[in-house]
């Protein structure tokens, strides 16, 4: 009986295999296309993505005494030693602005950047076990990242207000216009373009694991030409001959503009802004290509 | 059956490994490869490669994991992979669970694929029993909303309404496995792929797996492949199965055939060049050329050295016969290497006569459930004539090996140094 079952199935495959005319819901192929990025399935997977974010948010302060007070902890202290080192010590100018708030404007979007940086370039090396096991679209997790980074500096940007009124009340004159409502989309083109370049980074991590030492000691170099703890004006004032590595570097525009939207301190240049925006749509997208590419195969040489 | 029934259909799936530590020379190899890529032409390493033999040293650095694998599985049947380690199942498994891509070949299938490679994929042990249903929920593709309505039959399920709201790194790991499979069990995939997740788990548990298992593929109608080591699960689970053997489909059709394949696939085949077919004509006890001169033996009607509990013993003679018998005795001994019979009989004490013809003829002795569990080697001998002086008796004319085999199901197979032969209708009870 079961004999004559495959018969009629070998039958039936070669019939069909002659009609062609199956319809599959999907195929499991080597080759796929560069380009075809599945994003509705990414949509499906919303919930997991919300889920990804509260297990990100929430898990880091478990069994922690002080709990999300740590996230503001670390850039307060930042901003206090830069403070103290760069701006009394060296004697940086900040212009009409406190150095501490200067400061923790420049590092917390710096953090931002870094974070999403960091722990998307991680991707795939620390969730190995679990992609190695189960499928779902892996960027799902980078999102993930990115979006809960966004909680973590929203509570950034809290302690960053307060400390904006305080020193409003000690008498700082409040410079604030309706320009600061561009803020969010610079956060926003921030986070896009850490998590363009952690997507590179970690679809090339997968197979050359030298990339993440690179990436650690990196970010921090990366962090004296960006800006962080000075205004872009000062250091091509002072070394001009070096003044290409801010000029070229879009990180230096977002956090000189977050500091100008914020505090009116700086300058803004819209040819600057127009090139930030243009490095991180090129580098966004090929991320994303070269991530799905990974996505497919990175079990094998991860 | 018609050919809309089939739900996947593998096709040629082949999958290579690079051997060795991917470190120096993946450059060159990459910067080769993209070389030919852009050129059109096809990849230079995709050629080299050969079968899987971990026992035999290979000159390539590529080994296929899997080579030309082709099946098929209907909607609703519960298709068993067996096979060695390092056989390919798992490989085969992270193919169909979308963890890794084929090298070549495809794999087309309707609806959604969700795999329980290893319970407790992506559980945070910070997170409740709770928020890691939901996760893992989320993880194996379900929404919240479909979560959250069979939120409290999967707590059912898992037995662990006590610690729900605990995290669960102060779970046992049984009960992580619990939760987990009760997650999974509840997902409501077309096709569900599960991977020796009844490793773990205690019997009852395991017990309940199977039987939710079968309730998927029966009354849900979804389909299910299931790779495990343990032939007792296999076999009361899955109707189909393939054998994979080195990255091949060795063996694909019904489940009892595939296990005696996989038991015979324990034993070097080496020893036994003809495995299951016995050549008799020149046996030491032979007085004439009459009589049985080849014996083959089967297990589930597959032609074996090695019959397993429980399952279907046939032994096929060849005879030549110089007369006619009217009142023909075919019996056998079987009997372990110490000599020691236990089963012992022709067909007169079955109460059949058999008239044997001259000239050739076949003989068939069928022990339906094989009572023998003790694990070894045995012998056979065999009977031919009448009761006159032309009976023939050919002493060890068979050896043959026996496969104990969990036979109760239970997950603990019986102890071969106290019973020699296993019988499924026993019962302990109280009251």
């Amino acid at each position: 009986m079961n004999f004559l079952k495959m018969n009629q199935s070998e039958l039936a495959y070669r019939s069909q295999s002659q009609a062609e005319s199956e319809s599959w819901d999907a195929i499991i192929e080597p080759k796929n296309s560069f380009l075809a990025i599945d994003f509705k399935e990414i949509w499906r997977y919303r919930d997991l993505l919300l889920l990804f974010v509260k297990r990100d948010v929430v898990t880091v302060y478990k069994q922690t005494v002080l709990g999300p007070l740590w996230y503001l902890i670390q850039p307060l202290f930042t901003s206090l030693i830069f403070t103290v080192i760069f701006n009394n010590v060296a004697g940086i100018s900040t212009g009409t602005t406190p150095p501490f708030l200067f400061n923790l404007a420049g590092v917390m979007v710096w953090n931002y950047f870094t974070a999403c940086l960091t722990e998307t370039s991680d991707t795939f090396k620390k969730n190995a076990s679990v992609f190695g096991k189960v499928y779902f679209p892996r960027l799902i997790v980078p999102l993930s990242v990115v979006i809960s980074n966004l909680v973590k500096f929203a509570i950034q940007f809290l302690i960053f207000v307060s400390f904006y009124l305080f020193y409003a009340l000690q008498g700082m004159s409040p410079q604030i216009t309706v320009s600061v409502l561009c803020f969010p989309f610079l956060v926003l083109i921030m986070g896009i373009l850490g998590l363009g370049l952690g997507m590179i980074i970690s679809s090339m991590v997968t197979k050359y694991r030298d990339l993440s030492f690179l990436v650690g000691f990196g970010v921090q170099l990366l962090m004296y030409v960006s800006a962080v703890m000075y205004p872009m004006a000062l250091l091509k004032q002072k070394l001009p001959e070096l003044g290409w590595l801010i000029e070229y570097n879009p990180l230096a525009y977002i956090i000189e503009t977050a500091r100008y939207l914020l505090l009116h301190e700086g300058q803004i240049s819209g040819n600057g802004l127009l090139y930030t925006l243009g490095v991180t749509v090129g580098i966004f997208t090929f991320g994303l290509l070269v991530f799905h590419k990974t996505e497919k195969s990175f079990i094998d040489t991860v | 059956m018609n050919s809309n029934n089939i739900i996947l259909k593998a096709e040629n799936v082949s999958k290579q490994y690079r051997l060795g530590t991917v470190g120096t020379g993946t450059l060159s190899h990459d910067v080769n490869r993209w070389w030919h890529a852009i050129r059109g032409k096809e990849d230079p390493y995709l050629k080299v490669g050969e079968i899987n033999d971990r026992t035999s040293k290979g000159t390539s650095e590529y080994v296929w994991a899997l080579k030309d694998i082709n099946f098929e599985v209907e909607a609703g049947e519960v298709l068993g992979i067996i096979g060695k380690n390092g056989a390919g199942k798992s490989t085969l498994l992270k193919i169909l669970s979308r963890v890794t891509i084929p090298s070549t070949g495809s794999i087309k299938y309707k609806g959604r694929i969700a795999s329980l490679l290893e319970v407790g994929t992506g559980f945070n042990p910070e997170l409740t029993g709770r928020e890691n249903i939901y996760l893992n929920g989320a993880i194996l593709g379900m929404t919240k909303k479909e979560i959250t309505s069979k939120l409290a039959e999967i707590i059912e399920f898992s037995g662990c309404e006590r610690y729900i709201d605990t995290p669960t790194k102060r779970y046992s790991s049984g009960m992580t496995v619990r939760l987990a499979f009760a997650v999974a069990a509840f997902l409501e995939p077309e096709i569900l792929v599960i991977d020796e997740v009844l490793a773990v788990g205690d019997a009852e548990f395991q017990k309940k797996a199977i039987g939710k298992m079968q309730d998927i593929s029966k009354q849900g109608g979804r389909t299910v492949l299931f790779v495990s080591h343990n032939m007792a699960a296999v076999k009361s689970l899955c109707t189909r199965g393939i054998v994979l053997e080195n990255g091949r489909v060795v063996y694909h059709g019904r489940i009892e055939e595939c296990i005696s394949k996989y038991y015979m696939s324990h034993y070097d085949t080496a020893e036994n060049h003809s495995l299951g077919v016995y050549e008799l004509s020149n046996h030491i006890d032979k007085k004439s050329k009459f009589g049985i001169y080849k014996a083959e033996l089967y297990c589930n009607n597959l032609l074996t050295d090695t019959i397993f509990t429980d399952s279907e013993f046939r032994l096929k003679l060849f005879y030549e016969s110089y007369r006619d018998f009217f009142e023909a005795e075919i019996g056998l001994v079987i009997k372990d290497t110490d000599q020691i019979s236990y089963i012992g009989l022709n067909n007169k004490h079955l109460g059949n006569a058999i008239v044997v013809k001259e000239g050739k003829g076949q003989a068939e002795i069928v022990i339906e459930d094989f009572p023998l569990f003790a694990t070894g080697d045995y012998f056979i001998n065999l009977y031919f004539g009448d009761q006159g002086p032309n009976y023939e008796s050919l002493e060890n004319a068979i050896k043959f090996k026996v496969f104990g085999e969990d036979i109760f199901g239970s997950g603990r197979k019986l102890d071969s140094a106290w019973n020699k032969i296993a019988h499924k209708k026993i019962s302990i009870k109280t009251g």
